[in-house]
């Protein structure tokens, strides 16, 4: 009874994806008429021929500007959703987001490393050192809150090992600010990258994180049982028989890397991780075995949507995806909230 | 079917001591209960059998040290129902009695139809069956006990510590509740501690009564010797009549109006 539910809602977060793929693949300022491409979609496929008058290099721009930006932006956003689900399971806490326990504020500051004292090194290189510097750095910084935390709590609350991580964001913001402030002249490529991005995608990027993104996603997976336990406190979890702080740490590890992978090649994508999983748990229950795969789908299909209207109002700049997925997300949050009880 | 054995068990918080070197043997199928004033230490003492805070001393279950037991080992052999459970009000009962099932599930694995069937089964036998699919948080505080309890008994396992496990339950309910634990542990041989505040159930449920004070023993054995009036004046500084009823045996504490001068 309850997987026939499940399977219903699988279907519709299925449909939501493949609906945001097309959209994101047929919009776009430049390529051919919208409703022509997902015909040409149809039409690459094997077997399949329909005239639909999309040229070559019409088509060019969809799969070599549009895809790799409608894959990105699934793969962030589905990762973003399902990191930020899984901590807030984990820490038992709705108020925290993929980006707690300092991933977000490492990579910033990785970055901002890169583009400022590393300018000189590595300005003949001829990969991007940034992405680079930005995972790093974000799984660094994870890793001291991690052994902050650890050393000083010992508890199966995980309460230390926020307050850690908040201390870590202060401190690793502190840094960034201290070096942004002593080479202003970088201060508007920083904040490009801070603020998330998912145009330039290329098909090299989405290589990049793949790997990351699905080891992640399946870890997470997994764990949707442990999830569930953690709803009942680290203390009685314990008493039924899960180890909490190996279980907490794979978690946490799996949502870590994934979330690190993905900002270091979108920036700081606000706001999905921290609210896609609230409005799942508002439309289909708070059980992870649901809430997980939604997440991760909701996520997807969302951050492919808020990237279309930034493309549209690319005058004189394109407009922040974080400020779009804030600008419609919000207002939805709080729409949800009224219409939906809460907590019970 | 397992017999417990503590060792001169001390639980500390800080430099404060809880519970003073408790030494106990509770066979298979014994039922004791532990009675005490607020703050005896009681809750320790269930809390470090259920292996939530660390303790001076040794425990045995069947003679193996539950000190070298893993988590998912120790939560076969014991099941326990904390004072204050926390509650996910928005988990359904049924899920919630699941996680019962935990101590039986692979790491990688999920709840089998065996598993549900256990769930089924405990249930109904705490008359829970319509709440299985309500969100604890629309169920009434007796009733959350109960869906509490039913986790517990999902567990399956031969030794069930209870932490107050009726302090929200109307008479009825609390009798039902003891009833089953009675009828499980006669068919089963559950071994069972319990921490129960009203004295006259503690004294007709129980096989023997553990009274602190203190974190020390006051007195221990059956309910005629360890609930004497001048006893309770003085650890609990209560004024009460205790009569013995004269068919059965039974102990039934009356409180009486009046303060007991100090
Ligand atoms: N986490 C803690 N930290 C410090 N002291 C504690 C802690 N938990 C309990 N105590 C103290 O240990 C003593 C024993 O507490 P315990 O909870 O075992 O009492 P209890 O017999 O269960 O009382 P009650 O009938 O009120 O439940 C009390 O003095 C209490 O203040
Ligand atoms: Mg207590």
């Amino acid at each position: 009874m309850a997987d026939r539910t499940d399977r219903w809602w699988f279907g519709v977060g299925a449909a939501c994806v493949a609906a945001a793929v097309v959209l994101g693949a047929s919009i776009g300022p430049a390529g051919p008429d919208w409703w022509r491409v997902p015909l040409e979609f149809v039409n690459r496929l094997p077997l399949i021929s329909i005239e639909t008058g999309v040229s070559e290099s019409e088509w060019a721009i969809v799969w070599k500007i549009r895809m790799p930006r409608v894959v990105l932006g699934g793969v962030v956003g589905g990762m973003l959703s399902i990191a930020g689900a899984s901590y807030q399971g984990v820490f038992r806490n709705p108020l925290v987001g993929p980006y707690l326990l300092g991933a977000a504020a490492g990579a910033g500051l990785g970055a901002t490393l890169a583009l400022t004292v590393g300018r000189g090194v590595t300005s003949s290189w001829a990969v991007d050192p940034v992405p680079t510097a930005a995972f790093v750095v974000a799984v660094a910084s994870v890793m001291v809150t991690y052994t902050v935390g650890a050393a000083f709590g010992g508890d199966r609350t995980g309460v230390t090992l926020v307050l850690a991580g908040v201390a870590v964001v202060s401190f690793t913001s502190a840094v960034q600010t201290f070096l942004l402030q002593r080479n202003l002249e970088v201060f508007r490529e920083v904040f490009r990258w801070i603020t998330g991005s998912l145009a330039n995608a290329t098909w090299g990027d989405v290589g990049l994180v793949f790997p990351y993104a699905v080891v992640s996603v399946v870890v997470l997976l997994i764990h949707r049982r442990h999830l569930d336990l953690f709803r009942v406190g680290g203390d009685e979890a314990a008493t039924l028989g899960m180890s909490v702080a190996r279980t907490r740490l794979t978690i946490v590890i799996a949502a870590t890397l994934g979330t690190a992978a993905v900002v270091s090649v979108s920036g700081l994508i606000g706001f999905v991780g921290l609210i896609v999983p609230h409005v799942v748990r508002l439309l289909a229950g708070a059980g992870h075995r649901r809430l997980l795969p939604l997440s991760l789908m909701g996520g997807a299909a969302f951050l492919i949507l808020a990237d279309i209207p930034g493309r549209m109002l690319s005058n004189p700049a394109e407009t922040p995806i974080g400020v779009v997925t804030a600008f419609i997300g919000a207002p939805f949050f709080i729409y949800l909230l009224r219409t939906k009880r809460v907590g019970a | 079917m397992s017999e417990l054995t503590l060792n001169g068990i001390s639980v500390q918080y800080g430099d404060r001591t809880a519970l003073r070197s408790f030494s106990d043997g509770v066979p298979a199928g014994e039922w004791v209960g532990l009675i005490g004033p607020n703050g005896a230490g009681k809750s320790s003492l269930l809390r470090a059998v259920a292996g939530l805070v660390q303790y001076g001393g040794a425990m045995y279950v069947d003679g193996v040290d539950l000190a070298g037991l893993g988590d998912r080992d120790r939560a076969q052999q014991i099941a326990y129902v904390p004072q204050e459970p926390l509650i996910p009000g928005d988990m359904t009962a049924f899920e919630y009695v699941l996680l019962g099932r935990n101590p039986y599930i692979g790491y990688f694995g999920g709840a089998s139809r065996h598993d549900r069937s256990v769930v089924d089964d405990v249930l109904d036998r705490l008359r829970l069956r319509e709440f299985a699919d309500r969100m604890l948080g629309a169920l009434s505080g007796g009733e959350r006990q109960r869906v509490v309890l039913a986790r517990a008994l999902a567990q399956e396992t031969p030794i069930l510590l209870l932490d107050e496990p009726t302090s929200a339950l109307d008479i009825g309910h609390q009798q039902q509740a003891l009833e089953l634990v009675t009828e499980l542990r006669e068919a089963q041989q559950l071994t069972v501690i319990s921490a129960l505040h009203d004295l006259t159930l503690a004294g007709t449920y129980t096989d023997r009564l553990v009274m602190l004070d203190h974190g020390e023993v006051i007195a221990a054995g059956p309910a005629r010797e360890v609930l004497t009036a001048e006893r309770l004046g003085a650890v609990y500084r209560v004024c009460v009549t205790v009569d013995v009823d004269p068919e059965d045996g039974a102990v039934i504490v009356v409180p009486r109006r009046g303060f007991l001068a100090s």
